[in-house]
């Protein structure tokens, strides 16, 4: 029986113990992985182990797929009734809601975010997601459609059957959430391989679900690097459905596996540069701590971040001088410090990465003009930074950097703003500050962008649609939308009386 | 009278302490101005349960002030779907935890079995609210392409506001649960009055509306005779919806009086008179088991009974010898008896009219195969009745009994049989039973009623509309339809580009 991880927490936000078992969660049950071998767990804040978990392998997904066939063939799909799938949702948002300050403790401690954020939104949204889908189990809806009197023709909405959805390390347990919410309450069953840098709160979701009721083998998960188990997932002959959140680089690979191995049906929600457009009427203060909050939630580690900040010439003064007190308030620490605005980046590697942007920035001419550097010498913790004074060929300009980094621009004309904002080959989101309200929706309709925030950004609801145009994606999330992602629509036509 | 009423139950010796007056803003209070009160009646016995207050005008006009104070403040557009998601949830899970309670108090009250009230009426109503809560946070408008330069078109579905309703003493908690359920997931909210012959659960699920954490004013409880908190709700001028389950001649009054008020939007489910079908290819012990749960289930008071059951000359004698033996076989008694299927008519006037039919049955020449003697002793016992050799204008075959009360006849072509069928102005249920296929289309296709089944009867689900075609009803309960009962929708037409000018 594998490992069970028990972290202490007795800080200002948390009190207690955690409970996260460490091994692969297959058929209903808790196993090590056929390699024994084990991925460590890192603590962003400093660097140090947390624990080890067990490591998948492919043979593992094989046996996983194996499992959730059955369980579609036997308990699941169409052998549950919608509801009773519904009460089950609704059983382990019951059990996430009882466990909450436990989960916020954990993302927190795995991830770098602060435990304020994790209950605010991460922790918070995956419970409504979950009891959002949950109420849409018993209403999958086909059509009846009237041809001619010979014919009763009517569609189906069925369940794919075993689905394989790999997520990032950002927001893991509501990745987790948006993935399994739509995927469970239409009746497919589930291979889950979440981010090996943040695979904790996946595990005790697992177990939740577990606990919940689900049937042996509706959902499995396996934490094993991208490569391997990922991998294994894309090629895999048994699995119909990858969805897959990520970068728009491996994005890629996931969809060619998927074309190489047996056209499995594919949803992607990849990278962005979305851009910010601040024109000159807009609420100048308003506008500030939007365009803040755009850039530096989650530490700028979010796909749909609005890096690109467009400052109409008209206010770009003021707007950088306010700006930049904003950013200067920023409080940078300890994620379980109650006053901390902003915990460590991920990992080394994202460490590295987002330094040798800023590096690149410097380089290639731009000016730095707030943060730019490492802050303290033990976790990954970055400065919120702001460059000025760019130029559209820039990489910092150009490629998702995923950091508090961001990047200001004046700009003078309307037209050639929007041409700007949509000269990119992402089109995840875009937000328009303004208080013409005509501009703004006149802007807002012209941005190539899954997601258009007007005199908002980064605020989401778990019935509203997310997702990309361009290289930010294939497929809708959240939303009634996400419904389609997994279920195939089968046309019955049954001839009541035309002879050959 | 008290406030309080200790409600006994000597079979299972559970005592229940149930609130008399009327729920208006979350509180249960006596009338503002009359001493009336409803004497609530145990159908089984005979005997009175307890009295409960029975609202009069003013007091409708107090529910509905208080509705309309909900509406526009704390409920409405002022509520999120996903909050409205959250208390209906509540709501479904007090009533699972009071289940076995509220069904004693149901059978008590409308003498049904306390297994089919537990397990089918409120197992139903608990799903039916969680149904609807899943609705809550999905009503959703359309945008709709115009002239994209100038325009942003899209319909929000906004609630209705203050709805009226009025429910029937034949299901009581599960019609309330259907009624309520839409109302509240849409937003609106609720005046509503539940049958004076059986308001005793509608007054225990008020407390649990309360203790879910509801605000005040949402749902409001009143209690009174048709004629005084129907009439009133129906001609009130500050209700926006009256929604109705009762009889054809009661339905007409509702719309009657709502034209002449204030023209507030109607939805009614009436009567029925649903035809029964067997053809020749059925599955005959199948077809009789159908036909038998459809006359007998809820002892015939049962909008959509099976009161008519036709059946082809070439099976008319295998068919009827297995359901007059099923027939035969249903147990009609006390609810609280374990071995009883179903129990006693509601009261003694619905009694009286279901014995005047039987009566006028014999008069006009049908005749009796099973049952049509009366029982002695207490309680509103009619036994199961089946009739054969009618006619069609026999007064068993064109009007609604209400009661365990059967009318065979037979066809030889299905041409006769679908007009058979058709010919009433009633067109709530039908069933048809055949193993054919095409025949099975064909017959579902030309039967006019709002609900068809095929190869079973009155088996309904939360999620799979139901209602009336022709005088049985305007309107549909149950699944996403519903949810346009209780919403109006409103276009939006946003002009961001569009420079007008005058003259043109």
């Amino acid at each position: 029986m594998p490992a069970v991880f028990t972290p202490q927490f007795n800080n200002d936000s948390f009190k207690g113990q955690a409970t996260v078992n460490t091994g692969l969660f297959i058929n209903g049950q808790w196993v090590e992985s056929s390699s024994g071998t084990f991925i460590d767990v890192v603590n962003p804040s400093n660097g140090k182990l947390l624990t080890k978990v067990s490591e998948g392998t492919a043979k593992d997904v094989d046996l996983a797929v194996a499992a959730a066939q059955k369980a579609f063939d036997t308990v699941w799909g169409s052998h549950c009734p919608g509801s009773r799938r519904g009460k089950l949702l609704n059983k382990l948002a019951d059990i996430m809601e009882s466990r909450f300050d436990e989960l916020c403790a954990v993302e927190a401690l795995d991830n770098g975010k602060t435990f304020q954020w994790a209950k605010n939104v991460d922790v918070a949204f995956s419970i409504s997601t979950i009891r959002y889908y949950a109420g849409w189990a018993d209403k999958i809806h086909g059509q009846t459609i009237e041809t001619d009197k010979t014919k009763l023709a009517y569609t189906l909405h069925e369940p794919f059957g075993v689905v394989g959805q790999i997520i990032p390390w950002n927001f893991p347990l509501l990745m987790l959430s948006w993935k399994i919410g739509p995927a469970l309450a239409t009746g497919n069953t589930v291979i889950m391989k979440p981010s090996e840098l943040t695979p904790l709160t996946a595990l005790m979701a697992a177990d939740m679900i577990r606990e919940a009721g689900f049937p042996p083998g509706v959902f499995n998960l396996i934490v094993g690097y991208g490569n391997t188990v990922g991998q294994a997932i894309t090629e895999h002959k048994g699995i119909e459905k990858v969805a897959f959140t990520g970068s728009t680089l491996v994005g890629r690979k996931i969809m060619e596996a998927a074309a190489k191995s047996n056209l499995k049906n594919v949803t992607l929600e990849l990278g962005g540069k979305s851009p910010n457009i601040v024109f000159n009427d807009a609420d100048l203060e308003q506008a500030v701590n939007w365009t803040a909050h755009g850039l530096f939630w989650n530490h700028g580690q979010t796909c749909c971040a609005g890096t690109r900040i467009f400052v109409q010439s008209g206010i770009y003064d003021k707007f950088l001088a306010k700006f930049t007190e904003k950013v200067k308030a920023i409080k940078v620490g300890d994620p379980f410090a109650k006053d901390t605005n902003q915990g460590p980046q991920v990992s080394q590697i994202q460490f590295d990465r987002i330094m040798s942007y800023i590096e690149s920035g410097k380089q290639q001419g731009a000016k730095v003009h707030i943060g730019g550097g490492r802050i303290g010498d033990e976790g990954y913790y970055i400065e919120p930074t702001i460059f000025t004074e760019t130029k559209p060929d820039m990489r910092i300009v150009q490629e998702e950097i995923f950091g508090p980094v961001g990047v200001l621009i004046k700009f003078e004309d309307e037209e050639d703003v929007i041409h700007q904002a949509n000269d990119t080959l992402y089109g995840l989101a875009a937000a328009v500050f303004s208080q013409d309200i005509n501009r703004a929706l006149e802007t807002a309709h012209k941005l190539k962008a899954g997601t258009a925030w007007v005199n908002c950004i980064n605020t989401l609801d778990p019935n509203v649609p997310f997702g990309g145009f361009k290289q930010s994606g294939i497929g809708r999330e959240l939303g009634e939308y996400a419904l389609h992602n997994y279920t195939n629509v089968k046309a019955v036509h049954v001839n009541l009386g035309q002879k050959m | 009278m008290a406030q309080i009423a200790k409600i006994h139950i000597p079979a299972t010796g559970r005592t229940i302490e149930l609130p008399t007056g009327l729920f208006i803003n979350n509180e249960f209070v006596p009338s503002a101005d009359s001493q009336e009160t409803l004497s609530v009646i145990n159908p089984a016995t005979e005997e009175e349960i307890c009295k409960v207050v029975a609202a009069s005008g003013k007091d409708i006009d107090i529910a509905v002030k208080a509705a309309r104070v909900a509406f526009k403040t704390t409920w409405g557009k002022n509520v999120t779907g996903f909050e409205r998601s959250r208390l209906m949830n509540k709501l479904a899970d007090l009533i699972e935890r009071d289940q076995q309670e509220l069904a004693e108090l149901e059978t008590l009250n409308n003498g049904k079995p306390v297994k089919v009230a537990r397990d089918f009426d409120i197992g139903d109503s608990i799903q039916c609210l969680r149904y609807y809560a899943g609705w809550a946070d999905k009503i959703l408008g359309e945008t709709i392409e115009v002239d994209n330069k100038t325009k942003l078109a899209f319909t929000r579905h906004d609630p209705i506001g203050v709805c009226g309703q009025i429910i029937p003493w034949n299901y009581p908690i599960m019609m309330w649960a259907w009624k309520v359920a839409p109302a509240l997931a849409v937003g609106c909210t609720v005046v509503m009055k539940p049958s004076e012959l059986t308001p005793l659960t509608a007054l225990k699920l008020s407390q649990l509306v309360k203790e879910a954490g509801f605000p005040p004013g949402v749902v409001n409880t009143v209690p009174s005779l048709g004629a005084i908190g129907g009439a009133a709700l129906s001609a009130h001028m500050d209700v926006d919806k009256v929604a109705f389950t009762g009889s054809t001649v009661t339905g007409r009054k509702v719309m009657e009086a709502a034209a002449k008020s204030n023209l507030k939007k109607v939805s009614l489910e009436l009567g029925g008179k649903s035809p029964n079908i067997v053809f020749e290819s059925a599955d005959l012990e199948q077809a009789a088991t159908w036909a038998a749960l459809g006359i007998l289930y809820n002892t015939g008071e049962d909008c959509t009974a099976g009161s008519r059951v036709y059946v082809q000359d070439s099976v008319y004698d295998s068919f009827m010898e297995l359901l007059i033996e099923k027939v035969r076989s249903t147990p009609i008694g006390d609810g609280f008896d374990e071995t009883v299927t179903s129990g006693p008519i509601i009261s003694k006037i619905q009694f009286d009219k279901v014995w005047g039919y039987i009566e006028s049955g014999k008069q006009e020449g049908a005749k009796v195969l099973v049952g049509g003697e009366r029982r002695a002793g207490k309680g509103y016992f009619v036994d199961p009745t089946v009739f054969a050799d009618v006619k069609h204008d026999m007064k068993i075959v064109k009007d609604e009994i209400f009661g365990p009360v059967l009318a065979v006849g037979r066809f030889s072509t299905e041409e006769e049989a679908i007009e058979l069928a058709n010919n009433t102005s009633y067109g709530l249920g039908a069933g048809l039973h055949s193993t054919d296929a095409n025949q099975c289309m064909r017959v579902s296709s030309a039967l006019e009623a709002g609900t068809v089944w095929v190869n079973q009867y009155n088996i309904l689900h939360n999620n799979v509309p139901f209602g009336g075609k022709k005088q049985s009803g305007i309107g549909r309960e149950l699944g996403k339809q519903a949810l346009d009962e209780y919403t109006s929708v409103k276009a939006v037409h946003w002009n961001f580009g569009e420079k007008g000018s005058w003259p043109l």
